[in-house]
């Protein structure tokens, strides 16, 4: 039950500025040490990887483990030379695939 | 997990071995080994240099259970010379790894935050990869009052 991502980042900015990019998404991110309260482990369930693009071109990606903490919280740059979108992809272990994008004005 | 203390696991040690159940009973809490094997796997064997890397940490997290991590590294970001990749890992964690990041020239800046789950008292390495395959290294103590790998 992918939930809406959060996405914090500049809508205008000037030609070859390093802008600062902030995302976030709802996601329990099991790590598959817990146990129910029978005592069975809980299967991992995480996001395992999210990866940042502009324009096509990769601007940003993680691999992440079970230790990134629930709702995972990217926070990274981007130089922008022009105006384009953003497109943004969380990968969950069960392969669903959630998706975003941002487009940025540059002048 | 509790941490032993060095005269505690050898007497611990001791008393297994005239027991002859060396090893049995609880899980160490991870392996600062698999932390370096994985270093290791990373840099391909070759040494980091210390420095250049800067980590934001609290000194102590009171709940491990997300606690604000900054990974920053002192580098150009050209496009023949630039932070590649950054591999983080815990070495008190059930599991070494936390997060792998990969920047390219359009990151702007090789720095990323995030929030992890610490289970216990430990360091946090992180080992930064350049396009050139030079490789630098930092590390942090942090201090976990809760842990956070819950059980």
């Amino acid at each position: 039950m992918a939930e809406k991502p959060r996405l914090k980042l500049p809508t205008e900015a000037k030609k070859g500025e390093v802008i600062e990019i902030k995302t976030l998404l709802p996601h329990v991110m099991e790590s598959g040490q817990r146990k129910d309260k029978d005592g069975n482990p809980i299967p991992r369930k995480i996001i395992n990887k999210f990866a940042c693009e502009f324009n096509g071109k990769p601007v940003f990606s993680v691999n992440l483990d079970p230790a990134i903490a629930a709702n995972p919280y990217m926070q990274f740059n981007a130089k922008v030379e022009e105006s384009g979108t953003f497109k943004f992809a969380w990968t969950d272990d069960d392969g669903t695939i959630t998706t975003a994008e941002e487009k940025i004005t540059v002048s | 997990m509790r941490q032993l203390s060095r005269r505690a696991a050898l007497t611990l040690a001791a008393a297994g071995a005239a027991l002859g159940f060396v090893g049995s009973g609880k899980r160490a809490p991870a392996a600062a080994k698999e932390a370096a094997d994985q270093i290791a796997q990373f840099t391909g064997g070759k040494t980091a240099e210390k420095g250049k890397v800067s980590i934001e940490l609290p000194e102590i997290a009171e709940n491990g259970n997300t606690v604000p991590l900054s990974v920053t590294v002192d580098a150009p970001m050209a496009a023949d010379n630039h932070v590649s990749e950054i591999l983080v890992v815990a070495d008190g964690n059930p599991n070494p790894g936390v997060a792998t990041f990969h920047f390219s020239p359009l990151s702007g800046k090789a720095a990323a935050s995030t929030r992890i789950r610490l289970a216990a008292t430990q360091n946090i390495i992180a080992v930064a990869k350049t396009s050139k395959g030079e490789f630098f290294t930092n590390q942090k103590l942090v201090k976990v009052t809760i842990g956070g790998c819950g059980g």
